[in-house]
């Protein structure tokens, strides 16, 4: 059965959806989805094991060897997202139980778990895959389910916000369709390491620069590079909290993923730092992304808002790490990939038991939470402090790093912009901090009580998670470094 | 081999009818990008599918050409259709010009057309794209899957997966349409309202006579895919049609008395399970995912079996989204008119 691990890491939770849809009970459907999903983790740990004992793994599907047939290939980066995705999905699926309760109709619940269950397998599938045009097909899965989740939200609102996304998203599939397209035309191949192998040929031709163009946009449109991030504030403010958790520490990762094989594996370092300014592109957007989305998210009135705006200004420093094209550029940006999806995970899922108790994640809302609600609004304030970057918290490890990275290449001035990103971080999380803490409860207002354990334990899994790796840096440096050898290593 | 004057003219008569057909698809792309008529949209997407179709003929992509024939111009115009009897059918007036669109299309525009400078000619047989792996499937497609039309050993054995990741699609596509516009089960009890064409006796008969050779179409095409274009994707859209056409004709509630609605939906998720299932069973046989060599004791005979099964997969699938996005729908009509009115 160890030989098969890779293709039972996307078959399992994809068969599971069709099933959820015919049992339909919801309370069936619930521990259904989570046993899935727990042996979806336990098979990426099992797979990150067999790679570092055997290396690359690699599992031919229909028998057909790659770049006849599709081929998954697994070595330490996919293992490394695999375990991201799966663990973040498993924690937060103990919380939804209790969260959709408030937030969907009750007949809608087995929806929302099958469209869950989807957009997982879609995003597995992107991550395991060594074929080009299968990671659109996975993508496609990943966005329809997406844009289902997020419209399900109790606000009207969300119908809008998917919608915009669904428009938006589409474009980007497109291009990615269109990008990958014209590889074939000028390879005749879709397997990825044949890409690798077959573009160099043709690596002077303008169709070749076209796709890799083409490509570039609309994988940065699906990462929600600024400024083509404007589907995502909507998207996670109205989303139902779960999917905002869900899709918030893992479909951004994902695509940035993507993006990192693209470049690095498929067109090679060599090609994409030459025949494209990609340095001053994506160190220029990514510097942008960060200043620009933070001073937006500073003004939002809605936290969720407030955080949506804060990703994209993460997802800034992480495309700031890959565009400065080092060694410890792109271990930055692992780090903070899997940082980022910490902290926001337990973020969301703190005002997941916000919106279940007050039912409104407007500021004003807030007012003395701090003290009704102390171990939900701590969780926050946790998740906060490692946004800013404070030491002891992950979001101190991966800044360093990116810092380090900076003036390595001699770019202080951008170092002190990294600088002014995390005192804008400060700004916002005060503006919260404040309400919560030194702000009387509205007089009117009842008195809250403590969001419940089902949320609670797995909010605080992932502060935990925060401060440990923030600790105890061994296994997060250690896997980003060695990722960041891979890629630049070549595709082999 | 035949004589080379004769191939020159044909040429140059597939040129001309290249030109043409490109033509009236910018024709029709520009005319969908002005009129204001949403309806006159739809048919108009429904006539630039249809060209493509031709075009993809003309291209010798049969399997394609019959896929967006049935999609592209069949079943999306009629998913259309229904939204629009919700819209209304003009556009509202746009306030503000979408400059910034107009200037995204331009740059888009241009990007393609400097991806075309490098491209090898249309139609030669050193393309990239014709040395590499074409070869290998045209060779050696007979020996290892033995069916005539080759589009489908690539789609259903060599890429399988990608068409069971293109099912998956489909499913997810009904899980959001169910998931958005499913009515609840009191709202169930709408009041019985009359078939919208009851007047019609010429279309009512005339389509009855029409269903079932539809269906029967739809089998041959299901079934057939393995001699000729066609397969799972378009049988299944083409048999979800059949039913359609009879709900336009006898109306929706009619149409659920005939197709119950659950065992539509547990077929919806049956046709993904069939498909993957297959993959499982050769899992068990000791082969890896999908690979249809070890359903059988002979690899030729695993691999038939295989590709019907996951045909009728794919079938099942795609029928009963089709039917169940179409009901979904078109139930919501009656709905907006009250709330409307």
């Amino acid at each position: 059965m160890i030989q098969h691990l890779p293709i039972l890491q996307v078959i399992i939770p994809l068969l599971a959806a069709p099933i959820c849809f015919i049992l339909k009970e919801a309370r069936l459907v619930r521990w259904f989805v989570l046993i899935a999903n727990v042996m979806a983790f336990v098979i990426s740990i099992m797979l990150l094991q067999q790679v570092n004992l055997h290396g690359t793994l690699v599992y031919s599907l229909g028998g057909w060897e790659a770049p006849v047939g599709i081929e998954y290939r697994i070595d330490e980066l996919n293992a490394y997202l695999l375990i991201l995705v799966t663990s973040i999905s498993t924690i937060t699926l103990m919380a939804a139980g209790k969260s959709l309760t408030k937030e969907i109709p009750e007949s809608k619940i087995t929806y929302f778990y099958i469209a869950y269950m989807l957009c997982l397998t879609g995003l597995l599938g992107i991550v395991t895959t060594g074929d080009a045009f299968n990671v659109f097909v996975f993508l496609e899965i990943s966005s329809l389910a997406s844009y289902t989740m997020i419209a399900m939200g109790n606000d009207r609102r969300s119908l809008w916000a998917s919608y915009q996304y669904l428009i938006m998203g589409t474009i980007g599939a497109t291009f990615i369709l269109i990008g990958i397209g014209l590889m074939y035309m000028m390879t005749g191949t879709l397997n990825m390491y044949d890409l690798a192998e077959r573009l160099p040929e043709v690596e002077h031709t303008k169709t070749v620069f076209t796709a890799f163009a083409f490509f570039l946009v609309g994988v940065c449109l699906k990462l929600a590079l600024f400024p083509l991030h404007l589907w995502l504030p909507n998207a996670y403010a109205y989303a139902p909290s779960i999917a905002t958790v869900f899709l918030a520490a893992t479909a951004t990762k994902v695509a940035i993923y993507v993006l990192l094989r693209f470049i690095f594996s498929v067109y090679g370092f060599e090609f994409s730092f030459s025949h494209l300014p990609l340095t001053e592109i994506l160190v220029s957007l990514g510097l942008l992304g960060v200043i620009a989305a933070s001073i937006v998210a500073i003004y939002q009135t809605n936290i969720k808002r407030l955080f949506a705006y804060s990703s994209v200004s993460q997802i800034g420093y992480m495309i700031l790490g890959i565009g400065i094209g080092s060694k410890t550029g792109l271990t930055a940006t692992m780090l903070h990939l899997f940082n980022h999806a910490l902290m926001k995970s337990a973020i969301f899922l703190a005002l997941a038991g916000v919106v279940y108790r007050v039912g409104s994640v407007n500021i004003k809302a807030f007012a003395g939470l701090g003290k009704q609600m102390p171990w939900t609004m701590a969780a926050i304030v946790v998740g906060g402090l490692s946004l800013i970057g404070v030491p002891l918290t992950v979001g101190f490890v991966s800044k360093w790093y990116l810092v380090l990275a900076l003036l390595e290449s001699n770019w202080w001035p951008i170092a002190v912009l990294v600088m002014i990103g995390s005192l804008l971080a400060i700004a916002y999380i005060w503006r919260l901090v404040e309400v919560a803490y030194f702000k009387p409860a509205l007089q009117n207002n009842q008195s809250y009580k403590e969001a419940p354990l089902a949320i609670l334990i797995p909010a605080w899994i992932f502060v935990i998670a925060n401060i440990y790796f923030g600790i105890d840096t061994s296994f997060t440096v250690g896997v980003s470094e060695k990722t960041a050898e891979l890629l630049f290593g070549g595709a082999r | 081999m035949r004589l080379k004057p004769i191939r020159i003219r044909s040429r140059a008569i597939e040129i001309l009818i290249n030109v043409i057909l490109l033509a009236f698809l910018a024709i029709t792309a520009l005319s969908l990008a002005f009129t204001k008529d949403l309806f006159a949209s739809v048919m108009l997407t429904g006539i630039y599918s249809l060209l493509s179709a031709a075009f993809f003929v003309l291209m010798d992509a049969v399997d394609v050409a019959f896929t967006e024939a049935a999609v592209g111009a069949g079943i999306s115009t009629i998913l259309m259709v229904t939204t629009l009897t919700m819209t209304g059918r003009f556009e509202n007036r746009k306030l503000h010009h979408p400059k910034i669109a107009l200037s995204v299309v331009i740059v888009t525009g241009v990007m393609l057309v400097i991806g075309t400078m490098d491209m090898p000619a249309f139609g030669s047989d050193t393309a990239p794209a014709q040395v590499h792996l074409a070869p290998y499937f045209i060779m050696q497609s007979g020996e290892d899957i033995d069916i005539p039309n080759i589009v489908t050993s690539v789609l259903a054995s060599y890429r399988g997966f990608d068409t069971f990741g293109e099912v998956v699609v489909v499913f997810t596509a009904v899980i959001g349409v169910l998931a958005l516009l499913e009515f609840s089960r009191k709202d169930n009890e709408s009041a019985e309202k009359p078939a919208p064409m009851s007047q019609h006796k010429i279309l009512r008969i005339v389509s009855k006579i029409l269903i079932p050779p539809i269906m029967l179409f739809a089998l041959y095409v299901q079934f057939h895919g393995e001699y000729g274009p066609g397969g799972g994707f378009q049988a299944g859209v083409i048999f979800a049609s059949s039913i359609i056409l009879y709900a336009m004709l006898f109306g929706i509630e009619q149409t659920r008395k005939a197709v119950s609605m659950p065992v539509v939906k547990v077929l919806a998720a049956l046709g993904v399970l069939i498909y993957g299932s297959v993959g499982i069973v050769s899992m068990l046989n000791g082969g890896n995912y999908l690979d249809y060599n070890a359903l059988a004791e002979s690899n030729i005979t695993g691999q038939h079996v295989g590709i019907i099964i996951i045909e009728l997969g794919v079938g099942i699938t795609v029928a009963t989204a089709m039917i169940l996005i179409f009901l979904t729908f078109a139930r919501r009509i009656g709905k907006t008119n009250e709330g409307t009115a």
